[in-house]
């Protein structure tokens, strides 16, 4: 493998796959990596692996769809480093990354970010103890494992992934104690006004309508508007806790209980280099600013996927086909003809639904409990929180340095955007006006003897 | 806390689990392996001690961190189990002295 | 509103601890801080609290400081997280040994006895786990190590408490003397006094510049990295002679590496960048140390901006135009003088007299040294 990458990918999900095979088409050769050891993102995750025909069937096409891309891009020569992470991007471009325990340095023009998302932190009390963990986890452990809850799962949250997670978790033989929806009612009032816009994603929300459909038929217990969850237990979660919009206060045996609450873009990496971020109230996060070619405000640094917006995988993919044409262009290349318009036409297919899903399941404002762990690593309360708040009066770095919230070894990813929610409460601000940290290297950390080892250009392992 | 789906065909192998026997399979990762390993946690904080279970599967919470062949607070849902792995769930602060 | 007696350009530990100072005197202070209290130098400090190898020069205010930092929690109400684990500079030969021994007989001889040198029994009990090449090590038993940034918040609450206004998000960007009063513009305001200091670290220079002053200063962004919580086993704060690197472990276990490797920055942003290449020769350092870390995983690393003067010695002195004072250009080890600068600054503010804890760091020292040349 060569060590010259004039361009280097950071994801091999939908968008770090698409990006990188349309740049393989045009003649270029893209390094990719990616931190999981298997192509595909978490979308496609662990898509070439084997596993019962029962969990086959039950994860679907669209699934199924991921081990044929993985294929292709295995195939198309693109040179790929699995299981490595980078953990530092300095502007110009040097990148750091470790794989097997070392680590080392790249220099390259361009970069595309196809770092996806994570799923939005629901900080409620017990959200820390043992069996408690997101939908999107116990949708990966299916993914890998064919692995189930072992007892019937509670599943508490909104949006689109608990309905397919209970879908497939009930084809292959799972029990759902319960559904604790905890959608603000309205939704088809939210939606109305972005229906016509929405017709050429009609397929996405036809597939919508039908899962909903089926659940009812299966006999789900699926209790609306629900409020207050808590987790209770002491080694592990022993009990979950809601109330129903009737104000009545239930608890309930629980064994595992599965979170969601949305996903967000990961914005760790462009945070840390400084780029442009606007708040997006319909999803409820900080989006990297992009141009029409996914060029974030930092020259030669691209976005696609997920991590420029929430959008799902065909649009995620789309992005990656319009990135890879930008940076060609950018690095002085022709673009052949057509490719541009067919990948913008599939972009526009694939967005069309977003608005009516965005408004369908709008972000969660309720009030974080006083006695909710806001920073799982450092262990700080919402209480804590506003307390130091309250305190100092200062903006997110402030309250990390007084309180070490945000210090721990995950980086603020789990607390960032709580943080900017009881601050912004707080200080009566806006979320945008409030920001979040500042992102501090190494995106992910690195043992001291692998940075002592460090050398510059050196071969990956 | 979690099963795995039976498959008749699936070859497994062994790993150690503080030192004990576990079954994994091609595929899994060790997080995965330690969520259907009683009790299903990773490790107990440095900071309060408290159990932790694997919590994102996908790398961005650090609460399924243990000690995989000799090198410590590894992010377990990144890497696959192998046969022969030995795995230590870590009980509060690291120590950096034998 | 009435104008203030005092105020001080700069909301780091220096401006409030001068501003402490000045108003448990009796004066009314103002402190204009350009984005937060301890944004740059002071909130990135390693928070090393050592008179172990320092210039002569700045010996008689950081043996009264060190006496201070063992009453902390007298001046400021808390006791900013400092403790007296003691200091080490470890050797690995016996010359370095030897050289070390005649610097401290030295020191001795000049009334100073904070420094002693030990052998290895004593320095493997201090860092258990140490590389068995280290011999022996320059160790000050007094000298320790606080918080950061519990520091920052009790001077900054003990500042508030004695009646300091402390204004943050105001960047000078004007300062003149106008009918007697020093004028401080700022976006939204002017703040005018009779006296004013300059406790603008990095930006010092900039703000004598606006009085017409030039004194030369240049920048510095030390590199720090903390790693994951860890069992707690060291306690003094760990050097090695000519080598960059201090090496402690905090109260909460993480491992906090610095020791004046270098970054990059731009005072003009106020933006730091990290420096891998250079951090990793500080990490190959930590793992020579004490070789059981290399597994220790690096969470976090940052830098701030702090002035440096090209002796390394602060700039403490009355300006050249009348009522106006510097105390700027630590040079990357300000933190330990901080209690008893404030002091001292108060009192030459005050009295117009530099005290003598003061007189080595008069800003004409530079021109004196270039006329000379």
């Amino acid at each position: 493998m060569t060590s010259e990458h004039d361009i280097l990918i950071v994801g091999a999900g939908p968008a770090g796959m698409a990006a990188a095979m349309q740049l393989a088409g045009l003649g270029l050769s893209p390094l990719v990596i990616d931190e999981q050891p298997m192509p595909g993102g978490q979308i496609w995750r662990a898509s070439e692996g084997a596993r019962p025909d029962a969990v086959r069937r039950a994860l679907g096409p669209d699934y199924a769809q991921g081990a044929g891309r993985v294929a292709e891009f295995r195939n198309s020569g693109v040179d790929y480093l699995p299981g490595t992470r980078m953990w530092h991007l300095e502007p110009g471009f040097q990148v750091f990354m470790s794989r097997d325990g070392a680590a080392f340095s790249r220099s390259c023009r361009a970069v595309l970010l196809a770092t996806g998302a994570q799923e939005r932190p629901v900080p409620l009390p017990g959200w820390t103890l043992p069996g408690v963990m997101t939908v999107g986890a116990a949708q990966i452990l299916l993914k890998t494992s064919a692995q189930i809850p072992d007892q019937p799962v509670w599943i508490a949250g909104s949006g689109p992934l608990p309905l397919l997670y209970i879908r497939q978790l009930l084809a292959v033989g799972g029990k759902v104690a319960g559904y604790l929806d905890t959608t603000p009612r309205g939704g088809a009032g939210r939606a109305l006004p972005h229906a016509a816009a929405a017709w050429r994603g009609r397929g996405d929300l036809l597939k919508g309508l039908k899962w909903l459909r089926e659940l009812r038929r299966a006999g789900l217990r699926w209790l609306r508007g629900v409020g207050d969850i808590r987790a209770l237990g002491e080694e592990r979660i022993e009990a979950v806790c809601y109330t129903t919009p009737d104000g009545q206060l239930h608890r309930e045996p629980a064994s595992v209980l599965l979170l969601h609450e949305g996903v967000v873009p990961s914005i760790h990496a462009t945070l840390a280099m400084n780029c442009d971020h606007l708040w997006s109230d319909a999803q409820g996060c900080f989006v990297p600013q992009v141009d029409a070619w996914g060029m974030t405000s930092v020259e030669g640094l691209y976005l696609a996927g997920d991590g420029a917006g929430i959008a799902g995988a065909p649009a995620a993919e789309a992005r990656g086909r319009i990135a890879a044409l930008g940076i060609a262009q950018w690095l002085g290349h022709r673009l052949p003809e057509g490719a541009e318009p067919a990948a913008r036409a599939a972009l526009a297919r694939a967005l069309a639904s977003r608005p009516v899903i965005d408004a369908l399941y709008p972000p969660p404002d309720d009030d974080i409990a006083d006695e909710a762990v806001v920073c799982r690593c450092e262990e700080l309360t919402a209480g804590e929180i506003r307390a130091a708040a309250r305190l100092h009066r200062g903006g997110p770095n402030q309250v990390k340095a007084y309180t070490r919230c945000g210090m721990g070894p995950c980086q603020g990813r789990q607390c960032g955007y709580s943080v900017n929610r009881l601050l912004a409460a707080e200080y009566g601000k806006s979320r945008a006006e409030t920001g979040f940290f500042r992102i501090r290297p190494p995106l992910k950390p690195v043992r001291l003897g692998e940075l002592a080892a460090l050398q510059e250009g050196r071969e990956a392992p | 806390m979690f099963r795995q789906l039976a498959d008749s065909g699936s070859p497994s192998f062994l790993v150690y689990i503080d030192g004990s026997e576990t079954v994994a399979r091609p595929g899994d990762t060790v997080a995965a392996v330690l969520l259907r390993t009683a009790p299903g946690i990773a490790r107990h904080t440095p900071v309060g001690e408290t159990p932790r279970a694997p919590y994102c599967m996908m790398g961005v919470c650090f609460d399924c961190l243990a000690t995989v062949d000799g090198e410590t607070s590894v992010q377990t849902c990144l890497v696959e189990a192998r046969p022969g792995m030995r795995i230590q769930r870590q009980k509060g602060k690291v120590r950096i002295t034998p | 509103m009435t104008n203030p007696d005092i105020l001080i350009v700069g909301g780091g530990l220096h401006g409030l601890s001068a501003a402490l100072h000045l108003a448990r005197c009796g004066a009314s202070v103002t402190v204009l801080e350009g984005e937060f209290v301890g944004r740059h130098a002071s909130g990135a400090s390693a928070a090393g609290v050592r008179t172990l190898g320092r210039n002569p020069l700045e010996m008689p205010l950081s043996t009264i400081s060190m006496d201070m930092w063992h009453d902390i929690a007298e001046l400021v109400g808390d006791d900013c997280g400092f403790h007296a684990h003691g200091q080490l500079r470890v050797a690995e030969t016996d010359a370095q040994i030897a050289a070390e021994t005649q610097r401290i007989a030295r020191l001795t001889a000049a009334g100073y006895d904070n420094e002693t040198v030990i052998g290895q029994d004593q320095l493997r009990a201090l860092v258990p786990g140490i590389n068995p090449k280290f011999i022996g090590a320059a160790y000050a038993a007094r000298d320790g190590a606080a918080d950061p940034h519990r520091t920052l918040v009790a001077f900054r609450a003990a500042a508030l408490r004695a009646g300091v206004t402390i204004r943050e998000g105001a960047p000078v960007t004007g300062l003149c003397r106008r009918g007697g009063l020093w004028a401080a513009t700022m976006p939204g305001g002017t703040v005018s006094a009779p006296q004013a200091i300059n406790a603008a670290g990095a930006w010092g220079a900039r703000i004598a510049a606006l009085t017409g002053e030039n004194i030369p200063l240049s920048a510095k962004a030390s590199m720090m990295m903390v790693t994951e919580r860890l069992a707690r086993t060291i306690r003094p704060v760990v050097g090695i002679i000519g080598r960059s690197l201090s090496f402690k472990q905090s109260s909460q276990g993480t491992l906090v590496l610095g020791g004046g490797i270098q970054g990059r920055y731009d005072l003009d942003s106020g933006r730091t960048f990290m420096d891998f290449h250079a951090l990793a020769r500080g990490a190959m350092a930590a793992t020579e140390l004490m070789p059981s870390v290399s597994g220790a995983r690096i969470t976090r690393c940052w830098s701030g901006i702090e002035g440096k003067t090209q002796d390394l010695l602060p700039v403490i002195c009355p300006a050249r135009a009348e009522g106006l004072f510097h105390a700027f250009g630590f040079s990357g080890h300000g933190f330990q003088l901080v209690p008893a600068a404030g002091a001292a600054i108060a009192e030459m503010v005050i009295t117009g007299i530099v005290p003598p804890t003061l007189q080595p760091f008069a800003a004409d020292r530079f021109s004196q040294e270039g006329a000379a040349a």
